[in-house]
């Protein structure tokens, strides 16, 4: 079973030469630090930046220099600012190559949830509901299950919708998952992890062919 | 040079009533206008409708507004870290109309650019398309969204001159530049302001002609919402 950063190790190896890439809150930033490092990739935040670097040195924080996630952070060479019309005209207009983000659910054929839990929890969806509706290429990173032991690959989704029909892969800590058009086909294995226990903790139709490999991290 | 400068934040704010619907830049803490917030804060003016990306934190912010509960709806697209608005959701003191931070921003500059509507895909098949129109172009839906009406949208830049033009700095730009011009009257406030002819006319982000009023902030204390670093030896 992988932990949150053999999650974010395994999603790296998605990350092509000359990818744009944007990075929700969480996992996916996580991402960030297990990108080969023979490879140009540029990290995009919704709040307006391009060029994404590491977490400034204590004493080189800029108020002014943050990511979506309000962190402060820095900037590499090649590096741009934006206001957030033009942020998002990256996005819908798919100039983005990868969305990576988390999620609270998804369900078989694709839907997400990741943005509200009526009555309990109300903090908006932020750029996500832009950014899946608009990417080609989405990868959630989540936990398999909830705190509770549940699935979160689901027949259909209980939760208010981000999105429909729009992710296309999961990394979860059990497994890689492709959304296909008869349900969640298992790709690969966590270390030690078997089919069954992937079968056991997902709801959603798991299509399983063959022999699945085990991933390689 | 027509001339865009106020001596003060009071000056800035003349006008201002209860019931109006205001515009803030800034994204979390960043960039936004800190001076226009504590002077509306002052003037107790109340029943508000303000259009933001995010609320402020409890203390700072839109967070000020919102404990004096002179805001009656906000529009924003993430209101996290603000317990004090989560109680105020919650309880349904306030009203909250939560949009997709790409659309947020699409209003306001589809109001700054005299677009009274357009379509996205953000969305469509959620509750945030239900009672909107919908329509499809080259077999993708779309969801119709309309443009922004505000009485005054306040921005925050880091430089400008009297003529009304801005720089921004770093992320802190992120909503300000599409506010400008988005409502009936723009009030800009700087760190810096500087006499005409000093800025690089290349170099403006937002020509003065979408500003009405401009002035230099007071104070500014830019306060970081989540402070993180690396140590030297990472």
């Amino acid at each position: 079973m992988l932990d949150k950063t053999g999650i974010a190790k395994r999603i790296a190896k998605e990350v092509q030469d000359g990818y744009y890439v944007n990075l929700g809150i969480g996992i996916p930033t996580l991402v960030a630090n297990y990108v080969r490092e023979d490879i140009e990739v540029e990290f995009q935040s919704e709040n307006g930046v391009l060029g994404m670097g590491p977490f400034p040195f204590e004493g080189e924080e800029d108020a002014d220099v943050i990511n979506a996630g309000k962190q402060t952070i820095t900037t590499l060479p090649g590096a741009s600012f934006f206001d957030s019309a033009t942020s998002f005209s990256m996005i819908r207009g798919q100039h983005v190559d990868l969305t990576i983000l988390g999620a609270m659910e998804v369900a078989e054929n694709g839907d997400i949830a990741n943005w509200k839990i009526p009555g309990r929890m109300v903090k908006g969806m932020g750029g996500a509901m832009d950014l899946v509706a608009s990417a080609e290429n989405i990868i959630v990173a989540m936990m398999h299950t909830n705190k509770r032991g549940e699935s979160k690959l689901l027949k259909k989704c209980s939760l208010p919708l981000t999105g429909v029909g729009c992710v296309k892969k999961i990394v979860t800590n059990l497994a890689v998952l492709e959304v296909t058009e008869k349900g969640f086909k298992l790709l690969e294995r966590a270390p030690g992890v078997s089919v069954e226990d992937i079968q056991n903790a997902t709801e959603g139709e798991l299509i399983v062919e063959g022999n699945v490999p085990e991933m390689i991290i | 040079m027509i001339s865009k400068k106020v001596n003060s934040v009071s000056e800035a704010t003349e006008g201002i009533g209860d019931d109006m619907t205001f515009m803030f830049g800034g994204f979390g803490l960043s960039g936004i206008p800190e001076n226009a917030i504590s002077a509306l804060v002052k003037s107790g003016v109340k029943g508000l409708t303000c259009i933001s990306n995010n609320a402020g934190v409890d203390d700072f912010g839109l967070g000020l507004l919102l404990h004096q509960r002179q805001i009656k709806k906000m529009i924003s697209s993430y209101v996290g870290e603000n317990d004090e608005f989560e109680r105020q959701m919650l309880s349904g003191e306030l009203d909250v109309e939560l949009i997709p931070q790409g659309t947020l921003a699409e209003r306001c500059r589809a109001a700054q650019a005299g677009f009274p509507a357009f379509y996205t895909p953000a969305g469509y098949g959620t509750e945030v398309a239900e009672g909107k129109e919908t329509r499809e172009f080259d077999g993708k839906m779309y969801v119709l969204e309309n443009a922004f009406k505000a009485d005054y949208g306040f921005v925050k830049a880091w430089k400008g001159d009297e003529a009304g033009n801005l720089i921004f700095k770093g992320t802190a730009r992120n909503f300000n530049p599409n506010m400008c011009g988005a409502a009936k009257i723009t009030v800009a406030e700087v760190e810096e302001l500087v006499p005409v002819g000093t800025l690089d006319p290349n170099q403006i982000h937002i020509p003065g002609i979408f500003v009405q009023r401009i002035f230099q902030g007071e104070k500014y204390e830019k306060r970081i919402e989540q402070r993180t670093v690396r140590t030297k030896n990472e």
